[in-house]
């Protein structure tokens, strides 16, 4: 068993998720491939977004291949800390503003 | 890592001899693509000295100013011999700095009376304002028809000057200024501007053309820079680039990453196929890359002096793992993507 839970080196294994359940593996990975094919948004904007979504999700194989990712596609680092803040942004807010559901209930319950 | 011979046991060992990773030998046998066999010689890339202004950390030259290889004019002589009768289309000089080279003019000039189709010359730009006697350098160029291709790692100063040296961004955006204002890199000039792309660290570069048109927009936007086509050229594993890969232990993940990115259609374009690569002392090797390891071709025609079509054509290509960075993705070469 190994010592640590994460390994970097079973990011390159992710697509051997198919050996145990072909077809749903290959759907998502189809799925996923083309989510990030060049649309609406180009391909270059996917990856920003996909690196902001790797932070808040705290995917340490996600944060390691969409660093990657944007640095292929010309990204600065000051993009790349930007879209990160975004990401925070969302997540403190999506905290904060439950702070309003708090204060309704002690509202409600303070005499 | 100026040693060639130590470059190449560090590209077939450890990852390579344990099995961990396919060796490229076995990966395009694999699809039927072993021996790779040389083509109809289209392209001839002449290489006429090492020295440089610039210190690139990614160069596979190893260029700088300390270069004492220079290409003399008799070699050159006998290059123009071949240039006049081979049926090549493309005429290819690069360095070091080629503008360096104190013959540099007279070849050019010479060569460019053998009406080849394409005659490129690798500058790195910043050479054009590196002293008052190439300042000419463009109009040079304009007079003689020449295909300018110059690297640019990145539309910013801090990714550029980090690759190429303090300044460089800046001194590159003055003479990319002064191409266009001749007619250089204009959307409907014949003079030809390209810019080429190389990953400013240990990862691929991404999609050729939506790469171009992040570029021309920043240098439109920006300075008002105009350029025809942006070529994306993956960091082959060698020379400076290894040494870089190695000391930051990148070396087996970038391996990897060029090992998963394998595309057996580039394998089919690769340019040492159609490509005949001339050192400034004259040896004739497969690509630019493999006269950097010293790699020898595999011909009794071994030197420019000794040129022979029907020797060279047909020959097998030497190859080693480096050779994975050209088959990557969309495949690279000189010229760009090749798949």
């Amino acid at each position: 068993m190994q010592k640590t839970y994460y390994d970097p080196a079973d990011l390159r294994k992710f697509g051997n998720i198919t050996e145990w359940d072909e077809e749903l593996g290959n759907k998502f990975f189809e799925y996923y491939n083309k989510v990030f094919e060049e649309g609406a948004l180009t391909a270059r904007e996917k990856a920003l977004i996909a690196l902001a979504v790797s932070h808040t999700e705290q995917c340490p194989y996600c944060i390691d291949a969409y660093t990657k990712d944007t640095l292929q596609r010309g990204v600065t680092k000051e993009e790349m800390m930007e879209a990160i803040h975004v990401g925070a942004a969302i997540k403190s807010g999506a905290t904060l503003v439950h702070g309003v559901q708090m204060m309704n209930k002690v509202n409600k319950l303070d005499m | 890592m100026a040693n060639s011979k130590r470059q190449l046991e560090i590209l077939s060992n450890s990852i390579f001899q344990n099995g961990e990773l396919p060796t490229f030998k076995s990966k395009i046998s694999e699809t039927g693509q072993f021996p790779l066999k040389a083509k109809k010689l289209e392209i001839l890339q002449i290489n006429v000295g090492y020295m440089c202004n610039q210190v690139c950390e990614h160069c596979h030259v190893d260029a700088g100013p300390d270069r004492k290889e220079i290409m003399t004019r008799d070699t050159m002589q006998q290059c123009l011999e071949v240039i006049k009768n081979t049926g090549a289309h493309t005429l290819d000089l690069t360095g070091g700095a080629p503008e360096m080279n104190p013959d540099f003019r007279w070849f050019v000039e010479e060569a460019a009376k053998a009406g080849i189709k394409d005659f490129i010359v690798r500058s790195n730009l910043t050479i054009m304002l590196a002293n008052k006697k190439y300042h000419d350098l463009p109009e040079f160029f304009k007079r003689h028809n020449i295909h300018v291709i110059s690297s640019m790692p990145h539309w910013t100063k801090g990714k550029t000057d980090k690759q190429r040296g303090n300044g460089v961004f800046d001194t590159s955006i003055e003479a990319l200024k002064m191409l266009n204002n001749i007619g250089y890199g204009k959307p409907e000039s014949i003079l030809r501007l390209d810019l080429v792309y190389n990953p400013s660290g240990a990862f691929l570069p991404a999609d050729q053309s939506a790469m171009e048109k992040d570029f021309k927009k920043a240098l439109l936007d920006d300075f008002g820079i105009h350029f025809h086509n942006l070529f994306a050229i993956t960091n082959l594993p060698i020379s400076r680039f290894l040494d870089y890969l190695i000391a930051s232990e990148n070396y087996e993940d970038y391996m990897y990453q060029l090992v998963d990115a394998f595309n057996p259609v580039a394998v089919q374009n690769v340019m040492c196929t159609n490509t005949l690569s001339v050192s400034w002392d004259g040896y004739l090797f497969d690509c630019d890359f493999n006269q950097m390891l010293g790699l020898p071709i595999n011909s009794k025609a071994k030197h420019i002096s000794e040129y022979n079509e029907t020797l060279l054509e047909g020959r097998t290509i030497a190859i080693s793992q480096h050779c994975y960075g050209c088959t990557a993705g969309a495949g690279s070469s000189c010229q760009g993507s090749v798949a």
